[in-house]
């Protein structure tokens, strides 16, 4: 979606704040709905992904929101969503009476472990489309869906630098509506192909891109 | 607190109005020790009550996530992964390979950092990592990134000007020096490997340590030795 979350290559957004002896929460409450969305979402019950609810917001909301004010929009949303609790449960803030738990939590027993796993690697069996040191094209396409196809690459011309292996197409995927397993590459793209010649001529953006989003050049 | 908190609770799904939330933040900008729980965390409270009575969520296990997040991931485990590439070439050539498999070396994984590149910084290249969709960024040896990191200045501009993003910041790069931003856009992420500053031939892996930054390790800044009579 060409929303205001796609922010690469925009101007006007003023200067850096830059806040000296940042503290990792700057209330109590952020670090809860960091930690109740890794939670809840360890139970396998929580659909959707984290961003389109946010990438969904206004402009205008999305940029007045703080962090993690869109995370906790987030989490109600796909809470609401995926049916752990109703709109009137969370309106009421009390639980319908004759409601259930359905699921073991994540434990406090769980919590070192799961908090350094490593998830291993896909091992589909998906051909590349595109070899290392290939010229590509990113395609002029405008989903209205989530995806990770920025738009300042959009139809510009870059080289595959590395493949990174097969993932899965968020596109479709953190929608439920498929997989669609394939290779990520991480393309080079000149400065000066993404924005003329006021960018240095030696300066490259980086971008890792699904085989879905590129096109022979 | 019938009232009040459905008031809340609405706001949560249905996003509070502008202009509720405009006063709320302006009050909390005349009087930013205030002790008195802003909006935002009665509805986290609340939304947390809720979740803890539906068994989806465990208390004490959102109180230990949240300790892991304040109290054991952050930069200085970067710092540590930096200071043995300095030390070590053999670490550091595995570190460039697979960064995600050095890094573990140390002990460090985890969440957002499935699959990490760690790119060198020489003199003649100079990395810069960013995530301009949203916020990716290396949790196993970053940490949490800071609120600039996530913020509309920094996602936008570190792409189209990484120099003036740079400058902005402190550090003017030379004009011969070839600047590679990283675009986190996918599952991949980034950490930058500092250049080993000159003058520290004798120091050993932490007070090496000690030297790295964050934003060494993110690339808007440079390792520097402190400055002699400095804060150090």
């Amino acid at each position: 979606m060409n929303g205001i979350h796609d922010m690469g290559g925009m101007q006007g957004m003023g200067p850096i704040e830059y806040e000296e002896k940042e503290p990792v929460f700057h209330a109590p409450w952020e670090g809860r709905v960091l930690a109740m969305t890794r939670a809840v979402t360890a139970t396998g019950k929580l659909q959707g992904g984290l961003r389109p609810p946010i990438e969904s917001l206004t402009a205008f909301e999305y940029l007045r929101m703080s962090y993690y004010e869109k995370w906790l929009t987030s989490l109600t949303v796909r809470i609401v969503a995926s049916g752990l609790l109703t709109r009137a449960e969370i309106e009421n803030g009390h639980t319908a009476e004759g409601s259930t738990k359905s699921v073991p939590a994540l434990s406090v027993a769980d919590v070192p472990a799961f908090m350094r796993r490593i998830l291993p690697m896909r091992k589909d069996d998906v051909a590349p489309r595109f070899q290392i040191g290939q010229h590509v094209r990113a395609r002029n396409i405008n989903p209205v869906t989530h995806t990770r196809l920025p738009r300042y690459v959009r139809g510009k011309a870059g080289t595959i630098e590395r493949d990174r292996g097969v993932a899965t197409l968020p596109d479709t995927n953190v929608y439920g509506l498929g997989e669609k397993p394939q290779h990520v590459y991480s393309v080079r793209f000149s400065a000066r192909e993404l924005w003329g010649d006021q960018a240095a001529a030696q300066d490259a953006v980086y971008a890792e891109l699904w085989d879905d989003y590129l096109e022979p050049a | 607190m019938g009232t009040t908190r459905r008031d809340f609770l609405t706001t949560a799904v249905t996003l509070a109005s502008a202009t509720t939330m405009r006063d709320d933040r302006a009050h909390a900008e005349e009087h930013p020790h205030q002790e008195v729980p802003s909006d935002l965390a009665l509805r986290v409270k609340s939304l947390e009550s809720l979740l803890v009575e539906k068994g989806l969520v465990d208390r004490a296990a959102i109180d230990a996530m949240v300790d892991v997040y304040e109290n054991k991931v952050g930069p200085r485990n970067g710092a540590r992964v930096v200071a043995r590439a300095w030390m070590d070439s053999a670490f550091k050539q595995r570190l460039l390979t697979n960064g995600t498999a050095a890094i573990a070396e140390l002990g460090y994984s985890g969440e957002q950092g499935q699959d990490i590149t760690v790119v060198e910084n020489t003199p003649k290249v100079h990395n810069l990592i960013v995530c301009t969709l949203c916020s990716c960024y290396p949790w196993p040896v970053l940490g949490l990134p800071p609120v600039w990191y996530k913020s509309a200045p920094y996602r936008s501009r570190a792409v189209i000007d990484p120099r003036g993003v740079l400058r902005e910041l402190g550090t003017e790069l030379p004009s011969d020096v070839e600047v590679r931003v990283w675009d986190s856009t996918s599952e991949e992420r980034y950490m930058v490997l500092p250049e080993r500053p000159a003058g520290t031939e004798t120091l050993g892996e932490e007070a090496l340590a000690a030297l790295v930054t964050r934003d060494a390790m993110i690339g808007v800044a440079k390792v520097d030795l402190p400055h002699v009579g400095g804060r150090g």
